[in-house]
């Protein structure tokens, strides 16, 4: 619009005593129609980008998974005794109860490229865990088992850290997830790693 | 009150539609007994301010390791205890007492007319202030360190929970008494379609006591009877998605009387006109049936909630962008059409021409723009799976603080600079200092919250003193200097503004003709040729149930019916103390 005189007032048309309530329009502006129009195309482009993200890409949100008895889960397996298990060639299953003020286990260590399935519970407050640099991010609520699954492809320190407020120690509340070079794990455990000693491994691993 | 029929006044040259009458506007003003009324409410909610923004810039200044904690030892004992009191205080009931003080005022104001019950309204006023003094007493004795979502099994002091009922409660009262009022003004205006600000005003109430159900059952079925010793456990789980029930709309009822102003006052103020009283209408129903059924965009990490309805949510939360786009056309129109009307040039040149040198006018016109950087933000936390970078990281308080901080917030702070001196029959005092409030608030909100969007960015939890977390890598420390330089200029801007407004309210009277009026703006198009639906309550409110029912009605029965209260949180006190 050049001027203020030229703005279009759509749709007030001859009214008065005989106005028709029926027939009264919005009076959009035609400039404003076009702009809900790019709107609707903008939205629809976001929720076309983020299905692609969470389903054929595979980016997605914890759900909902398992619920346990906060009270009792510590005294029961696998959480008594939680940390890291192998399951196969370069996976692995990570236990970890978030409780005030500290994760156990508070360092996981693995080798690069491997795939390891997070469950975190917590038996006393709400926690977080996000691991930075990292999609995992979930929320850890008592009643409540948080499942997620991520492949560490770099070589590095992996902090993860609680997010939300539980008390005193919050500010406190981390761990680091070792992601090693390849071979660099067997040489630490000092064990040349055969498949069928998993659970001894990874408690091994744990006690580090 | 009596009124007085004065001629109606003659439409612009602008409007096309000149063989309507405008609605009948007698020059209705408030009596000095509802001035103070409305004036009690702001007082509240400055009050509530001043105290709760004094807590910010500290949480600012231990980030860079200036921890003044130790000095407020008698008082404050942590920074949790800081923090909830910034977070209730601030987000809680500065707001609450503020919008719903501002809606008496919109609601006589816009209707021409007194409240049709106004003892309905000081039960109203009165069972918000015993819950706000309720809330305080655990807060400040630190038996309520719970932060301002309160998540269970963090158990605070029952008074918390049954104070904040009592505020809520007290703002549902507030909200009968307006829906009479428009009642009791539509008996006698058959016909005429009901003036903006009012309905603004009460769409805004109906939206909040649709949303606040959610806290309600929740505290009343879980949290009271807890903290009182009646249950032994919680379900933090359901807690949760009630507790977003409410939390999410909570963030458009802190929105939507900013939005009244931007289009319903801020046109008159700069000189022009509501641009679509159509649209206008329009967004406000929209936020009225999308802003409630999206809570699960705030709960896409939680256990517990499947994956198909947060998805669901992420899409309706999508559509709440609609209205906020018609919100932001509509807006800056109006402004534009204003300021060519007095010679404003240019593809954006006219927005000089706007009233800059007018502190209220400057304050929503830096609120607008900063708003828009929230919108941005919003839209990237309602996106599912990119929640995941920055949910409960600093990115988040980051983002609101361009919103209720700025956007609401700043917004409310040039309405005062109107209201408080026409409540009070003063004249501002030293809009020049007024001026530099709103451009501090502006320069260091921007400060502050690129750094805590960055941080966030960078993994940087929230809720946290950082400053002294053992796990803050050295890159961080130039951007949590800035945190705390944002939050300083943001100290000073606040002391500003409590020094402005207690210099006007305590200033001398000045004669009637001084004193600011009431903007309310014409819309460029009659009203009476807004289309009848969009000035009807019933279509819209079964609209709301029916989506509430359809987004939350299968997840709820699942988490009720499954039921678990079994989390008793810790056997002792979790907070620092």
């Amino acid at each position: 619009m050049s001027n203020g005189e030229d703005l279009n007032v759509a749709g007030a048309g001859p009214a008065g005593d005989g106005l028709d309530e029926t027939a009264l329009t919005m009076g959009i502006d035609p400039y404003e129609r076009n702009w809900m129009r790019l709107t609707v195309a903008l939205l629809v482009m976001f929720f076309t980008t983020v299905a692609i993200a969470g389903f054929a890409m595979g980016i997605q949100v914890t759900g909902a998974y398992q619920e346990v008895d906060p009270r009792t889960v510590l005294d029961t397996e696998p959480w008594a005794t939680p940390g890291l298990r192998k399951i196969g060639d370069k996976e692995y299953e990570a236990y970890v109860v978030a409780q005030t003020w500290s994760f156990n286990p508070s360092e996981i260590e693995i080798p690069v490229g491997s795939t390891v399935t997070i469950l975190v519970t917590s038996p006393d407050l709400q926690h977080g865990f996000k691991i930075t640099d990292t999609n995992v991010n979930t929320m850890v609520v008592p009643g409540q088992v948080s499942k997620v699954t991520y492949t560490f492809d770099t070589v590095g320190d992996f902090p993860y850290i609680c997010h939300e407020y539980c008390g005193t120690g919050h500010a406190t509340m981390f761990g680091v997830v070792k992601v090693v070079p390849e071979g660099t794990l067997d040489e630490v455990s000092g064990d040349t790693g055969g498949d069928t000693d998993n659970e001894a491994n990874s408690d091994e691993d744990d006690s580090q | 009150m009596t009124t007085i029929d004065e001629p109606i006044e003659t439409p612009d040259v602008e409007t096309t539609d000149l063989t309507i009458e405008r609605v009948e506007k007698p020059e209705f003003d408030l009596s000095p007994q509802e001035k103070r009324f409305v004036g009690w409410h702001i007082t509240v909610a400055i009050t509530a301010l001043m105290i709760g923004s004094m807590m910010g810039p500290i949480q600012s200044f231990q980030f860079s390791g200036l921890d003044l904690y130790p000095y407020l030892e008698p008082v404050i004992k942590s920074y949790y205890q800081g923090l909830t009191l910034h977070g209730v205080l601030n987000a809680l009931v500065y707001t609450t007492f503020f919008i719903v003080g501002f809606a008496n005022l919109t609601t006589m104001k816009g209707l021409g007319r007194s409240l049709s019950h106004p003892v309905i309204n000081k039960v109203g006023f009165w069972t918000m202030l015993t819950g706000l003094i309720m809330t305080g007493i655990p807060i400040l004795t630190n038996s309520a360190t719970v932060l301002y979502t309160f998540y269970p099994p963090l158990k605070a002091s029952w008074a918390f929970y049954l104070g904040l009922t009592l505020v809520v409660v007290g703002s549902w009262i507030e909200g009968l008494g307006f829906y009479l009022t428009l009642a009791a003004w539509r008996k006698d205006h058959r016909g005429v379609r009901s003036p903006f600000i009012a309905l603004g005003g009460i769409i805004n109430m109906a939206m909040w006591q649709i949303a606040t159900l959610g806290i309600a059952v929740e505290i009343l079925t879980m949290l009271l009877p807890w903290s009182l010793g009646l249950i032994d456990n919680t379900d933090p789980e359901l807690a949760r998605t009630y507790f977003w029930f409410t939390g999410h709309p909570l963030v458009y009822f802190w929105l939507l009387p900013a939005y009244v102003s931007w289009y319903g006052m801020l046109p008159k103020q700069v000189g022009g006109k509501l641009f679509s009283d159509s649209l206008a209408r329009l967004a406000f129903w929209l936020f009225l049936i999308v802003s409630v059924p999206v809570g699960f965009h705030h709960q896409f990490t939680d256990p517990g909630v499947p994956q198909t309805w947060k998805f669901i949510h992420a899409a309706l939360t999508y559509s709440v962008f609609f209205p906020s786009m018609i919100t932001l056309f509509t807006v800056v129109a109006s402004l534009e059409f204003a300021a060519r009307r007095q010679g404003g040039k240019g593809l954006v040149g006219w927005i000089r021409t706007l009233p800059w040198g007018d502190p209220s006018v400057a304050a929503q016109l830096l609120a607008g723009i900063l708003f828009m950087f929230g919108g941005i933000g919003g839209l990237t936390n309602a996106s599912y799976s990119l929640n995941l970078v920055i949910h409960n990281t600093a990115w988040v308080p980051g983002h609101f603080h361009l919103t209720v901080a700025t956007a609401a917030t700043l917004s409310f702070m040039g309405i005062s600079y109107w209201m408080v001196p026409y409540l009070a029959g003063k004249q501002l005092w030293s809009p020049k200092m007024a001026l530099v409030q709103v451009w501090t608030w502006f320069v260091g909100m921007i400060i502050f919250s690129n750094a805590m969007h960055v941080l966030g960015l960078l993994g940087a939890p929230r809720r946290t003193p950082l400053g002294s977390a053992p796990y803050v890598p050295e890159e961080w420390n130039g951007h949590l200097l800035r945190v705390s330089i944002g939050g300083g200029i943001l100290l000073i801007s606040v002391l500003i503004y409590g020094w402005v407004m207690l210099r006007t309210a305590l200033g001398p009277k000045v004669e009637a003709h001084l004193v600011p009026t009431v903007p309310i703006a014409e819309s460029i198009r009659h009203p009476q040729l807004t289309p009848v639906w969009l000035d009807r309550f019933k279509p819209w409110l079964i609209a709301a149930g029916l989506l509430l029912v359809v987004a939350y009605g299968p997840q709820f029965i699942d988490q009720i019916f499954n039921m678990n209260l079994n989390a008793p949180g810790t056997d002792f006190v979790p907070w620092p103390s």
